[in-house]
């Protein structure tokens, strides 16, 4: 009442002066109420003014008060972390890892198949290329045998022609070469009885003639 | 006193609650641990709601963060190690959220009040402890005794492995406290030159220009700090871990 929060903060000798104008009845209701009162006010006065010189973060009575809550609200984080959001990260991390890895298994299995399927394929292009090689080089053999054989044939016959041709050359040569000896008798008697006006007999001319020949 | 730098710091009541005598009131702090809560849970389990087998860029990020504390961990702490993932996890989103809504204008930073720094990393440095002494025993004392150490050495060297052992939640709370504590408050009394030089005509305007762009480069810096203290704490958390799974391993 008559305490103002300007008052709070004077001197006991400037309060015990305020006090002094006052009844015996204003007094005795100063005394009924002043510990709770004289309590908050010095409190806003401390908050505002930072009268006590303690310096806020030593002041020790709000020691309890700050230990209190730092149980409280530490306590309840840690429950939260340890109970909630940990487990729930830590899952997280784990699904992820182990899809990973399913994700890895997964691609490595593909790509097992993929080289065992590039490995058929180059299995099966090169038999088939085998097989075409062998097949070609049959065809090619067979031709080639084919070929052979006919030329073989035509040159067998081509042979006998060129054997009986020859054969029939050397008829015609020694038939004319026969005939040959013959005129040549025959002009050597023709060409002895021009000469020499007597015939020469056969036999002779036929010795000369041969004798030239043999020459 | 809208220009006092430590202003921010302040805890302020929300809903007045009081157990026997001690203060346990609902507080700006506490709003903006619930809010670092929501924030964090709410967007790491709504980005993984859809389970994508192909991730979208918001479940990547929750799944970045996981898979980020989840290899820190197993290289700090060996596979043994990852049964404290969810703890090392849940401390590195805490931390990295809280700082960075912190960065938020008008918001407050759960990590700037060194009672919470402290907390957590007394969290880390029970576990080690509770953790070591159940699974080794007395063995989990081999931590203090490093193998190949000569005889006459050794009451030197223990000791020194125990103070170090020690100072180890006070280095781990500090660090994050008080980096987040000077980068708020670098940041504020930068911005507060800029406002009361702005108010003293066209030369302070001028003269306003070099202390924004200060800010704005530290808010950048900031972010940069925002991060790596909620890593440093994570990796230090792994290390501490460590020793709790292998206590002869130095």
């Amino acid at each position: 009442m008559s305490v103002t929060p300007a008052s709070a903060e004077s001197t006991p000798f400037e309060i015990a002066q305020a006090e002094t104008p006052a009844t015996s009845h204003e007094t005795d209701t100063h005394a009924a109420q002043p510990a709770g009162e004289v309590h908050t006010e010095t409190g806003v006065a401390h908050g505002d003014e930072h009268a006590t010189g303690v310096f806020p973060p030593f002041d020790q009575t709000t020691f309890a008060s700050q230990l209190l809550w730092l149980a409280i609200t530490f306590g309840l984080f840690y429950l939260l972390m340890s109970k909630v959001v940990i487990p729930r990260i830590g899952g997280i991390l784990e699904t992820r890892h182990d899809r990973i890895a399913q994700d890895l298994d997964e691609a490595s299995r593909l790509k097992a198949e993929a080289d065992a399927a590039i490995a058929s394929y180059e299995q099966d292009l090169a038999s088939a290329r085998a097989k075409g090689n062998a097949i070609a080089s049959t065809a090619r053999d067979e031709a080639k045998a084919k070929a052979d054989a006919e030329r073989a044939k035509i040159e067998a016959s081509l042979q006998d022609k060129i054997a009986g041709a020859e054969t029939r050359i050397a008829e015609i040569k020694a038939k004319a070469l026969a005939d040959v000896g013959s005129i040549a008798e025959e002009t050597t008697a023709a060409l002895v009885e021009q000469l020499i006006g007597a015939k020469a007999t056969k036999a002779e001319i036929a010795s000369a003639v041969k004798t030239a020949a043999g020459e | 006193m809208a220009n006092d730098p430590t202003h921010q710091f302040l805890v302020n009541k929300i809903v007045p609650i009081e157990i026997g005598g001690i203060d346990f009131s609902f507080t700006n702090a506490s709003l903006f641990m619930v809010a670092t809560v929501a924030a964090a849970a709410g967007f790491l389990y709504f980005t993984t709601g859809q389970r994508g087998l192909v991730p979208s860029r918001m479940q990547s990020v929750s799944e970045m963060s996981y898979e980020f504390i989840a290899s820190m961990l197993r290289e700090g702490a060996g596979s043994h190690g990852m049964k404290f993932f969810p703890l090392v996890f849940s401390l590195f989103m805490f931390v990295l959220t809280a700082n960075l809504l912190g960065m938020v204008p008008y918001f407050f930073t759960v990590t700037s009040q060194i009672i919470v720094t402290f907390a957590l990393a007394i969290l880390v440095i029970g576990t080690v402890v509770v953790y070591g002494f159940y699974k080794h025993g007395f063995g989990f004392l081999k931590l203090f005794v490093p193998s190949g150490v000569p005889g006459a050495l050794l009451p030197l060297v223990v000791s020194i492995e125990v103070i170090s052992f020690l100072s180890r939640p006070i280095s781990l709370s500090i660090r994050l406290f008080a980096n987040m504590l000077a980068g708020h408050i670098t940041l504020k009394v930068f911005a507060g030159f800029v406002t009361s030089l702005g108010a003293l005509g066209a030369v302070g305007v001028a003269g306003a220009i070099l202390p924004l762009l200060m800010t704005v480069a530290l808010t950048g810096l900031e972010f940069l700090v925002s991060f790596l203290q909620a890593y440093v704490f994570a990796v230090l958390t792994c290390m501490y871990l460590n020793d709790a799974v292998h206590p002869g391993g130095h």
